[in-house]
């Protein structure tokens, strides 16, 4: 595989995003992916059961100290930050909102980024405040592939108009490309 | 722009900084969130590199502390997890009411609303007379906000409804005195406590708890330092102790771990075996 990972952050209108791509990933073989996205604290097991019913997708909740497999996807949970070691096992940290928001999208990223350097491929969607702009930098900085959401086709157009501000993505997708822009970069036929 | 492997090697330079000379030991901690906190403090006092912190660290009176400020941080709330409240009524408050004298311990206490909500739920159930509360940490600002007991009105508006959900009987406002947009706790909740700078990663045993509250801490930590964490606190408690973690953490993959049963896998409440 071309990717070690998959790192997507979204906030307002994600959610719908999120359900379309997901369900469209049965039979292909991916990395781990990892979500972000402003939910409350507690919340994420019903996210999870909700996904995992409508998507027939494998998401887990983020757990601490977690080494994740391919083909699953794992969930911040509200109320904490979700962050990727550079043995790349996952952590939690709950010092705090970042960007007004925990989990905040730009703390996975940003340590995503230095895990997984080049072998990383980023996905910021719609949203309503600029969290994960600096993180869709620095992965763009430290050679990851960076996809981001066409503000035109966004609920909420600030999220990844704010990420465009900063740097120039290398794909700008609309949400019914999104599954097959991910597939073609990042997935492989399942034997 | 961040080189991965430089921020490593000068993670690494500031923690043995920090070892070496203040036998402050953050060797086992986490590395992506301190690497995060590290760069904040960075741009925070408009540094270039994070090794710009260690000759102030070495040379400037106090600084120490400043950083550890900065680095070892967490952020709690009235309640947080009233699900962990809960279950303490429900399993611990009985034992609680056995002992005429008893003691607990909150390691880790943060800015210390969870302190708070503890000696709430205590005095609700009359049990506040014959508590004990020591509140603990390694993060000198925080504890003082803990001991002062002033917060944000709108922090304890959000902690309405988790203290009711934590089996709370009146109203959370109702112990605090509110002034000018600032709530402070009702002083008759703090004469039990004692607050004090203790790092569980260096000191030594706090005796004879019954109890010991230690949320959202061990995900900061390396799995064998939440070993040996575990270790003091099995050390610390009473025959038939309890333990209770913050909502993520569990006692499951700890070497100790099986020195407890747990009373309530959702709340993550443990008692010694």
């Amino acid at each position: 595989m071309r990717y070690d990972a998959i790192a997507i952050g979204g906030s307002h209108g994600s959610f719908d995003v999120l359900l379309r791509t997901f369900g469209e990933f049965s039979g292909i073989e991916l990395p781990p992916i990892f979500v972000a996205i402003h939910i409350p604290r507690g919340s994420a097991p019903d996210f999870v059961t909700h996904f995992n019913t409508r998507c027939g997708c494998r998401m887990l909740e983020v757990e601490d100290k977690q080494v994740p497999m391919n083909n699953s996807i794992y969930l911040a949970p509200g109320g904490y930050h979700a962050l990727i070691e550079r043995d790349r096992s996952l952590s939690l940290s709950s010092d705090g909102p970042v960007n007004h928001a925990q989990p905040s999208i730009d703390v996975l990223l940003e340590s995503a980024a230095l895990a997984y350097g080049n072998r990383l491929l980023a996905v910021l969607l719609t949203g309503a405040s600029s969290d994960g702009a600096a993180g869709m930098e620095r992965v763009h900085a430290l050679g990851g592939t960076t996809v981001v959401q066409d503000p035109r086709t966004a609920k909420a157009p600030v999220m990844p108009q704010a990420a465009i501000d900063r740097f120039q993505p290398d794909y700008l997708v609309a949400p019914e490309m999104l599954a097959r822009t991910i597939i073609s970069l990042a997935g492989e036929t399942q034997e | 722009m961040i080189d991965p492997d430089v921020l490593r090697i000068e993670t690494d330079l500031v923690v043995a900084a920090l070892f070496q000379r203040y036998g402050l030991d953050f060797r086992q901690y986490s590395r992506a969130s301190l690497e995060r906190r590290l760069l904040g403090l960075v741009e925070k006092l408009h540094l270039q590199h994070v090794t710009d912190l260690i000759p102030r660290l070495l040379h400037e009176p106090g600084f120490v502390d400043r950083m550890v400020n900065g680095i070892a941080v967490n952020v709690t709330e009235p309640f947080r997890d009233p699900e962990c409240f809960s279950a303490i009524r429900q399993h611990v408050f009985p034992v609680l009411r056995t002992y005429p004298y008893f003691k607990i311990w909150h390691a880790g206490c943060a800015s210390g609303e969870e302190v708070y909500s503890m000696a709430i739920l205590l005095k609700e159930a009359g049990l506040l007379d014959r508590a004990q509360i020591y509140a603990t940490d390694i993060n000198t600002d925080a504890l003082a906000r803990a001991r002062d007991g002033i917060y944000p009105v709108e922090s304890i508006a959000r902690g309405e409804k988790n203290y009711l959900a934590a089996g709370g009987t009146g109203r959370l406002a109702d112990y605090t005195l509110q002034q000018y947009g600032s709530a402070r706790f009702d002083s008759s909740l703090r004469e039990n406590m004692v607050f004090s700078q203790h790092n569980v990663v260096s000191d030594e045993v706090f005796g004879e708890m019954v109890l010991v509250m230690c949320r959202n801490v061990l995900i900061y930590f390396e799995r064998e330092l939440q070993n040996r964490v575990i270790d003091l606190f099995q050390r610390s408690l009473v025959h038939r102790g309890f333990i209770a973690l913050g909502a993520k953490e569990s006692l499951q993959h700890i070497t100790g771990g099986a020195a407890f049963e747990c009373l309530d896998r959702h709340a993550r409440l443990y008692r010694a075996i």
